[in-house]
């Protein structure tokens, strides 16, 4: 007797801390764990938003090197510009198949996002008919600065196109032809980008330089300047970057598709413990302690592992929660069956925990198996769905076996005997 | 071992509960086996063949006259028509366009068509929009076949080792039952097959073997008791048996998953309503299906 109540302290002392936890967060020092909301990540399509993929177009006969650089680059210049148009909590990763993701939450225009973020600027120096003197490759990198530049009677913020030595030699050869065309009034050479004339200098004779300047007038700014060189810099990467998937939720879809789940969720759960407590009696109230403590455990471990949940993954916890009561089903109907044969109370839990194990264990691993090959396997929603069914099982299973029997031991142990009260 | 009260024999009756099985498995079955030839059944979802589909706020009642013309009125704007224009949302005041890969500019300029016919608020924004290029979407789609493969052949391998081969074929049989089903409800209620099909699948199979093996492991159980005893009529115990346990356990499940469908999101009720169609197809399928079948395998094997 003494030692079942040491045991259903022991119990609900386990419970209310795994409840806090899950909770409120815990701080031990060299163990913290941030409490739910904050440890979890949820999906865009519970918080709306938008995710970007974009595929590099690698031309042929590129090496691994060269592509995975140019992939680097690439990323480096997605976050600089998801800085710059604001998005400061977006996040950019690359994902298999030469494919960069971009993560953005609660986006208003996710279309502007993609066509700004996509945008590369290919630069090419054009001479007055329009014939292309030097093309992006003659361009080394694009920088920009603040100083004097001629034509400026003050210090500008401007472009600095640095040129490959190739592209010097070609820029020199241009300048020197237009240079000759100062009769017919086409001595200048545009700097065209986009298929936009950004700026035409005049000249007047050879220049030999390894590097050219874009002038944007007078009032421009440090912002403007950099946005053009990054633009540049982004036409300079050895391949382009198409966009292949967009998956954007409203952040009002978001919201709505979370309260309607989480309400689905609770209502279940408590039509399941109504349920059992009818159904089973004193032993669904212990499945129902058991359920409550698998909850609180699972966002515990869920907020220690970050997992990333998605709508999927609700689903995923939802479902874990209907197997968790199965194992403890089909134990109590065979503890039920055993009473009805005369066997005395003790002897039907152990007969019922023995006999239903090698059913359960089998069960939840061909489950276990589907969760972990499509967590290896699976992409985007899926992985979610994947991640909560294992974590799920894995602990359901332990928790439904380990817990309910020894709750059911002490029931017994507690003097709650009556077999009206184990419905047999 | 007591005899339980018999009001239905699942063996002796097994002609009548395949039969009905095999009518609801039958849509599913010719969706896949046409699907090699080129005639989809299913619904594809852009998750697997690349396009656009986008979901506009009308504030208004959508009715077959307001579809046809934002049908009209995207083909205009992008020069691509929707292969379809459903209503959708819990109030029906929601269109859901899909239609042939778009880029950006187009799925913008689709929308201000949209917002401009029909005085849409300037606050307005699609509630959603999903775009997948082919290449991508092939590669889901290999991903999707790659996994469910694997899936498959682990529990397959499982299910050998922990049981003799004609109680694993008829498990199998009754897990293909179940996918079947599951396809034939796809293929009737229109439901996108995308990537979530994997999922819902893959969680019914893992379910529906659960099922299978509580029955199973009874009937091993029961052989060893009363070895004499006719082989049927130890799987009809059985399956009376592990009755109670398979319609409770089949509630509790339902109990979440049907809720989900009925205040669901309209993405995830599409994820809920297969689970929920397999979840009961599991529990048909291990009482009246892979036992009967078990012995089936057993009598013929005994006649041979």
């Amino acid at each position: 007797m003494k030692k079942s109540v040491t045991t259903a302290v022991i119990v609900l002392a386990l419970l209310a801390l795994l409840l806090t936890t899950a909770l409120c967060g815990l701080n031990l020092g060299f163990i913290q764990i941030q409490p739910i909301q904050e440890g979890i990540v949820l999906g865009l399509d519970l918080v709306g938003g938008s995710e970007i993929t974009y595929e590099a177009q690698i031309p042929a006969g590129m090496s691994r090197e060269e592509i995975d650089s140019g992939l680097e680059v690439a990323q480096s210049m997605l976050r600089q510009r998801l800085n710059g148009l604001g998005y400061t909590e977006a996040s950019v990763y690359m994902a298999s198949g030469d494919r960069i993701v971009v993560e953005i939450p609660a986006v208003d225009d996710p279309e502007q996002a993609v066509q700004q973020l996509g945008k590369t600027a290919v630069v090419t120096f054009q001479d007055a008919d329009g014939n292309v003197v030097l093309g992006g490759g003659d361009i080394k990198s694009a920088t920009y600065s603040h100083g004097q530049v001629s034509g400026y009677p003050v210090p500008v913020y401007h472009v600095v196109l640095n040129l490959t030595s190739e592209g010097s030699e070609k820029f020199a050869d241009a300048t020197e032809v237009a240079a000759e065309r100062m009769l017919e009034g086409k001595n200048y050479i545009s700097i065209v980008m986009d298929g936009e004339i950004i700026s035409a200098p005049q000249v007047s004779e050879r220049i030999y330089s390894d590097s050219a300047v874009i002038t944007m007038g007078t009032n421009a700014t440090v912002e403007q300047v950099r946005y053009l060189s990054e633009l540049i810099s982004a036409g300079q990467l050895p391949f382009s970057l198409e966009h292949v998937k967009l998956q954007s939720v409203g952040a009002s879809l978001g919201e709505r598709s979370l309260e309607t789940s989480l309400m689905a969720g609770l209502i279940g759960l408590a039509l399941v413990c109504l349920f059992m407590l009818a159904v089973y009696r004193i032993m669904g109230f212990i499945s129902c302690i058991a359920l409550l403590i698998y909850g609180s455990a699972f966002a515990v471990v869920a907020s220690v592992a970050h997992i990333n949940l998605s709508l999927p993954g609700i689903a995923g916890v939802i479902l874990t929660v209907g197997m968790a009561v199965d194992a403890n089903v089909v134990i109590y109907e065979r503890i039920k069956e055993e009473l009805r044969l005369g066997k005395t109370l003790r002897y039907a839990i152990d007969a019922g925990y023995r006999h239903a194990v090698s059913a359960i264990v089998d069960s939840n691993i061909t489950t276990i198996i589907a969760a972990a090959v499509l967590w290896i396997f699976g992409t985007g929603t899926i992985l979610s769905f994947a991640q909560t069914l294992l974590i799920g099982v894995v602990l359901s299973m332990i928790i439904m076996l380990v817990f309910t029997k020894l709750l059911l031991k002490t029931a017994v142990g507690l003097k709650i005997t009556n077999l009206k009260a184990y419905c047999a | 071992m007591k005899e339980n009260k018999k009001t239905f024999d699942f063996v002796k009756n097994f002609k009548f509960t395949g039969l009905i099985s095999i009518v609801l498995a039958l849509t599913g079955l010719v969706g896949l086996l046409l699907a090699p030839f080129g005639v989809f059944l299913f619904n594809f979802d852009i998750d697997f063949v690349g396009g656009t589909t986008m979901q506009f706020e009308m504030h208004q009642d959508v009715t077959a006259e307001l579809t046809a013309k934002v049908s009209g009125i995207v083909a205009g704007a992008t020069g691509v028509r929707p292969s379809s224009v459903i209503k959708a949302g819990d109030a029906g005041t929601q269109v859901v366009i899909k239609c042939a890969e778009l880029s950006s500019e187009m799925r913008d300029a689709a929308f201000e068509a949209v917002r401009a016919a029909y005085n849409l608020p300037e606050t307005d924004s699609p509630i959603k929009s999903e775009f997948v290029s082919a290449s991508v979407g092939s590669d889901l789609k290999r991903s999707a076949v790659l996994a469910s493969a694997i899936a498959v052949a682990l529990i397959l391998v499982y299910i050998t080792i922990r049981f003799q081969f004609f109680s694993g074929l008829a498990a199998v049989i009754a897990l293909v039952h179940d996918l079947l089903i599951m396809l034939s409800v796809y293929i009737i209620f229109r439901i996108p097959f995308n990537m979530n099909f994997i999922a819902a699948a893959l969680t019914i199979l893992g379910y529906s073997i659960n099922a299978t093996i509580v029955v199973f492991d009874r009937v091993r159980e029961n052989i060893r008791l009363e070895p004499e005893k006719k082989f049927g009529q130890i799987v009809d115990t059985s399956i009376h048996q592990t009755l109670s346990r398979s319609v409770n356990t089949t509630l509790t499940t339902l109990f979440a998953i049907v809720l989900l469908v009925v205040f669901g999101v309209d993405s995830i009720r599409n994820f809920a309503l297969p689970v929920c169609v397999g979840v009961i197809c599991g529990c048909y399928s291990s009482v009246c299906i892979s036992g009967p079948m078990w012995n089936l395998f057993e009598s013929k094997k005994k006649a041979a």
